[in-house]
């Protein structure tokens, strides 16, 4: 589309759609490669194992700690693991975690928030001073106890992470609740006799929904670290489900005798999904907040 | 203009302060504070006043849309105050409000279409089918082109917007329709248009308009009878022509002679109130205005004036009229 549609009247089809969302998310060439980007991430992990039929679990007990060869393309660790498999399954447990914790957060947190902000008075006060005071205790001191306490598997990392990440999202759900709470056209709906019901499901949440998909979005790559940084320290998903923390500690261990290959790919892997995930979040960012403008 | 479709009984409405962290009362704003009124069937009511003298709350009172503290609201014989949710939810198709910020009052997400829907499908009104007819002839009956059904408010001036909320109200066919300054946000030529729709829609839905306004000039032209608010009372309250000629109270003669008269030549007295207009937290003892009356006696700061018709079918508030 240029400059010059715009002198050209509007049939019905087009008026009715909103301003191309999509054509502005695409716009920015820094969101089209977080999305390659992240999708290459994903192909790698659910797709690379179809092809590259070699076990992330069974150690290879004589060729321990291997530099990169042609059997070996990323080496071997400590036990004789194949880096490269454990790479493309150690990312699995690490996408999957992160967007489920992100999406149960993400429900969990909009549900709370709308809650505390609708009913408001001594309730509303209750929950948010509920939420205050977990934010103040460190979230990963939440995670490694619970960690300890609990033997994680991938439900409970899921739960886990998502118990310290949903107090952010309840908050912003609730200041745009009351922003919305005290808008005239939410009177004029109260005038009409919409239900409450009615209002919290088409007046509140399609406004704010994209403002709660950008925080999420960016909480899925929180996600992703905070396991990663949960496996490094050792209280992340049991041994022999490899993933990208768990790989990194282990190869700490040989960072001063030359064991890059097990210190960057996981470390790479990482960051990538970090820097693919946070450019989708703000390419979506640009394309919601230039609709609501 | 025999049968009383509405009639509000000394209706109050105290916003309670709370202070502190203890949220003890630190008093109330009285907002509204008995206002009582008449209204017939078929006719139009306007309720004049300046700022803050309550005329807006005394509205969104009577449609419940703040809880009055006390007072009585008989609408078609029943006092709607009275009514549990779900039976004021169905009588809420026979009340309808326009209000006065056309951009605030429409759900920026919905589209026209959207938005004139709401009413129906809230109250299961029709098929789906019928529904979508009825927003047409509904568009096509404020002045709008059917084809704008699928756009959303921003693509709209301020104008058209108004028309929309005009049709949100309409679609219900609703038989009371409380008008919170519908014209105050508009260009005067729009103004003038809007009011026109307000008319021709009045004969044709046979509605009964309450018609709220700081503009004298609006609601001379619009109304039946006219009450002038002052500080959440009621001044003076008589037939539009009446209060034009003859105004009684002394504040209703201060906002007349602040009407603007489309010709330079004629030089006229102009009654200008000194002061502001006082906390509605602490109103002042006897007669609320005499803290800006012009012709303010003692009895004025002891004694409440009492509510009398000087004239038939004219009440005024003051003891010296």
């Amino acid at each position: 589309m240029s400059d010059q549609t715009i002198t050209i009247p509007m049939t019905q089809e087009q008026a009715s759609e909103r301003p191309n969302f999509m054509h502005r998310f695409w716009r920015l060439w820094s969101t089209r490669m977080g999305v390659l980007l992240f999708l290459g991430l994903v192909l790698f992990s659910f797709v690379g194992p179809l092809i590259y039929r070699e076990s992330a679990i069974l150690p290879h007990v004589a060729h321990t700690v291997l530099p990169p060869s042609a059997r070996f393309p990323l080496g071997t660790d400590s036990l004789g693991h194949n880096v490269l498999a454990q790479l493309m399954v150690g990312g699995q447990s690490s996408l999957e975690v992160g967007f489920l914790a992100a999406a149960v957060s993400m429900i969990f947190g909009t549900f709370y928030g709308m809650v505390s902000a609708m009913v408001g008075g001594w309730l509303d006060a209750l929950m948010m001073r509920v939420v205050d005071a977990m934010m103040t205790i460190p979230s990963i001191f939440i995670l490694l106890f619970l960690n300890a306490v609990f033997r994680p598997n991938l439900f409970l990392m899921i739960f886990v992470l998502a118990s310290t990440s949903w107090l952010g999202v309840s908050r912003l759900v609730r200041g745009e609740v009351l922003v919305i709470k005290n808008q005239l056209y939410l009177e004029a709906a109260q005038a009409i006799g919409t239900r409450t019901w009615r209002i919290m499901t088409r007046y509140m949440l399609p406004n704010f929904l994209g403002t709660v998909l950008v925080a999420s979005t960016l909480s899925v790559a929180d996600g992703i670290l905070a396991m990663a940084g949960l496996s490094f320290l050792g209280l992340g998903l049991p041994p022999p489900t490899p993933n990208w923390g768990g790989m990194l500690s282990d190869g700490l261990n040989y960072m001063f005798q030359n064991g890059w290959w097990m210190l960057y790919p996981p470390g790479i892997m990482i960051l990538l999904s970090q820097v693919s995930i946070n450019l989708i979040g703000d390419g979506l960012r640009g394309a919601i907040e230039t609709r609501q403008a | 203009m025999s049968d009383v479709l509405l009639d509000i009984k000394d209706l109050r409405k105290y916003f309670p302060i709370q202070r502190g962290f203890l949220r003890r009362n630190g008093g109330a704003v009285r907002a509204v504070d008995g206002v009582s009124l008449s209204v017939c069937t078929g006719e139009t009511i306007g309720i004049v006043g300046e700022s803050g003298c309550g005329k807006s709350t005394t509205g969104r009172s009577i449609l419940r849309l703040v809880e009055p503290t006390s007072g009585s609201v008989m609408f078609q014989g029943k006092d709607i105050l009275k009514l549990s949710k779900s039976q004021m939810r169905v009588m809420r198709r026979e009340m309808q409000v326009v209000f006065q910020d056309p951009y605030a009052s429409l759900n920026p997400h919905y589209t026209v279409m959207q938005t004139l829907l709401e009413p129906l499908e809230v109250h299961r009104l029709h098929t789906p089918k019928e529904r979508q007819e009825r927003v047409y002839s509904i568009l096509e009956r404020v002045g709008l082109d059917p084809s704008y059904a699928s756009r959303y408010p921003h693509e709209f001036s301020g104008g058209q917007r108004q028309r929309i909320g005009i049709a949100r109200a309409l679609i219900l066919n609703p038989k009371l329709m409380i008008l919170d300054e519908p014209v105050a946000a508009l260009d005067v030529s729009i103004q003038s248009q809007v009011i026109n729709l307000l008319e021709d829609i009045q004969k044709d839905f046979s509605l009964t308009n309450l018609f709220i306004a700081h503009d004298l000039s609006v609601v001379k032209h619009i109304s039946d009878r006219i009450l002038v608010m002052y500080l959440g009372k009621m001044a003076e309250f008589a037939t539009s022509e009446e209060l034009f000629v003859d105004p009684l109270h002394p504040y209703t003669r201060a906002l007349l002679s602040a009407v603007p008269i489309p010709n330079p030549s004629v030089k006229r007295e102009r009654i200008i109130l000194s002061g502001d207009l006082p906390s509605p937290v602490n109103p002042p003892s006897g007669c609320v205005f005499h803290t800006r009356c012009p012709i303010v006696q003692d009895i004025c700061k002891q004694d409440v004036p009492e509510w009398r018709a000087l004239k038939p079918n004219h009440y005024v508030a003051c003891h010296l009229a």
